[in-house]
């Protein structure tokens, strides 16, 4: 669990960039940080793995204040992923992969043979491992970009917005398998967008901030589209908000008939804790009820 | 043409290849200058741009930048004859010194400034990557924005380096050796084939260097680098899936003695 008490970014001409921040961000979940620019949510972000330091108040991973550990060592426990991948174009994929491993002094081979597990993990063809990252498209280099983050196997990735730079059809795709993803690896994801539609489908839980740093709202998907805190949220959840809960719930229900067909496997989005399944089943329940509405 | 010709057979002359003004000798002076002014440059200036470049967060960092540019920018233009005069009349002529110092300033420069900007342009998004997987601040500059540089900085590099050999003939103008003995004592006798002899023999070393530092690039930089290679690194492209990437001629529009006077 990432907990931020009484967090505040202030930079030294002023600018509040996160404004008394208090958030609980729950374990082997995703969490989406969501707002318009200028709202501290990639701030906030970078405060968990210390790319920037609070002003005033705790970051705590699993209750250790992350400023009593070095922030290599902190970086490297957790994976993080940023908006173009970041790639080292000098780098050959699988290098680039392994990058973690190795500056956790792996040897070579072990950290090759993670690389490679974790290619075939996020859907990269092996013959691409030689390759170098401009040799890719968008798609494959933010793959690469995930795999990169998991090759030590965090518990912990930083994603800040993975998956903006490319069309939205490869941003579906890949959202879909990220979702598949963590099923099976039920990471702590803290997720980055301004695209409130990624929020929704990503998110178990969604932190909506406004400008000046100041959260506005943190709520589940269903709870935040069904009853938004404030003007802001409204209308930052867009004119297109019913629809979007239906969509939502569409998608809920599309996952539970998959689940039951597979065993079980809605759990692990719908949640594995008892407060969350509840959830799924009120949603379901409710969507019907608004689809027949809408139908009449 | 003529002359050309003329030189060629200054070539064959007897006494040509050995002696005290043989060409091996003269060769070898030539390379020693060069050589010694281009390891003192580059022990001072790589460094300095190197983590001039790499500092860039910081205010103090980017005033010490911009000095350091701007005053390498402006020993551009320093006259290196005069200065190579100033050198011998400040110190003991004959000595190795006054012509180490105007081919060290001459080549200071591009190395300084080359190496800055190839530091400083890394993309920040890689130096975000690199710093969020923890990275220290050495392993950026050594793992992530060295090889990223490496073309600008071998440009620099190059450049100095032809420099300093095509200037290393003024050597001759102050009692030194070098390839600049044909010149100018040539100059002196009016005999042109030497002069001629002189100058080829000058301009075959810089090409040697030039490829030299051909064979450099293709083994210090990594072919997702390297300038030829970026063009034609289309995704989707069919080219090799496995191995190292198909032989690249750095091939530069530039003459063989782009970088000299």
């Amino acid at each position: 669990m990432i907990t931020f008490a009484g967090v505040t970014k202030r930079y030294p001409d002023g600018t509040v960039a996160v404004d008394h921040l208090d958030l609980e961000i729950p374990a082997g979940r995703i969490t989406v940080l969501v707002g318009p620019s200028g709202c501290g949510k990639t701030t906030t972000l970078r405060m968990i793995n210390r790319m920037v330091e609070p002003t005033e108040g705790t970051v705590t991973v699993d209750g250790r204040d992350v400023r009593g550990v070095d922030p290599a060592t902190l970086r490297r426990g957790i994976g993080y992923v940023i908006q173009q991948a970041g790639l080292f174009p000098h780098r050959t994929i699988v290098d680039n992969i392994a990058t973690v491993p190795y500056l956790l002094g792996w040897d070579k081979k072990k950290a090759r043979a993670r690389a490679y597990e974790l290619m075939e993990r996020v859907g990269l063809d092996p013959a691409l491992a030689r390759r170098y990252p401009a040799q890719l498209s968008g798609g494959q280099q933010q793959r690469v970009g995930v795999a990169r983050a998991l090759a030590a196997d965090p518990p912990i990735m930083l994603m800040d917005e993975p998956f903006s730079a490319v069309d939205p059809i490869v941003r579906a795709g890949l959202q879909e398998e990220f979702l598949r993803l963590q099923r099976d690896l039920e990471k702590t994801i803290v997720f980055v967008t301004h695209d409130i539609d990624e929020a929704v489908k990503l998110g178990h839980r969604i932190a909506v901030f406004q400008v000046g740093g100041v959260l506005a709202q943190y709520a589940t998907p269903d709870e935040l589209l069904a009853r938004p805190a404030d003007d802001f949220v409204t209308d930052f959840l867009g004119g297109e908000r019913g629809i979007r809960r239906l969509r939502f719930f569409k998608e809920l229900d599309a996952e539970e008939s998959a689940g039951a067909a597979d065993g079980g496997g809605a759990a692990a989005r719908a949640g594995s804790d008892g407060s969350e399944s509840d959830r799924a089943g009120d949603a379901a329940a409710e969507g019907d009820g608004r689809t027949a509405a809408a139908e009449r | 043409m003529n002359v050309i010709w003329n030189s060629l057979s200054w070539f064959g002359e007897p006494g040509r290849w050995s002696g005290p003004d043989g060409i091996p000798t003269r060769l070898l002076e030539h390379l020693w200058y060069s050589l010694l002014a281009f390891a003192i440059t580059v022990a001072i200036a790589l460094p300095l741009g190197l983590v001039l470049g790499h500092l860039r967060r910081g205010r103090a960092a980017a005033a010490a930048g911009f000095l350091v540019m701007s005053s390498a920018n402006a020993a551009r233009a320093l006259p290196t004859l005069g200065l190579l005069i100033l050198a011998v009349i400040m110190t003991s002529a004959g000595d190795l010194v006054p012509i180490l110092i105007p081919l060290i300033a001459l080549a200071i420069p591009p190395v300084l400034v080359n190496a800055y900007a190839g530091i400083q342009q890394v993309e920040p998004g890689l130096r975000d990557a690199a710093e969020g997987m923890g990275m220290t601040g050495r392993q950026v500059l050594a793992r992530v924005e060295l090889p990223v540089a490496m073309p600008l900085i071998l440009l620099g590099l190059r450049t100095a380096l032809i420099q300093i050999i095509s200037t290393a003939t003024i050597a001759a103008y102050v009692g030194l050796g070098g390839l600049g003995r044909y010149i100018v004592d040539g100059y002196s006798r009016q005999d042109y084939d030497s002069m001629a002899g002189g100058a080829i023999l000058v301009i075959v070393l810089a090409i040697a260097t030039q490829l030299a530092f051909a064979v450099l690039e293709r083994a210090v930089v990594s072919p997702g680098v390297r300038p030829a290679e970026r063009g034609r690194a289309r995704p989707g492209t069919k080219r090799r899936a496995r191995g190292a990437p198909p032989d690249a001629i750095p091939a530069e529009g530039r003459g063989a003695l782009g970088g000299s006077r």
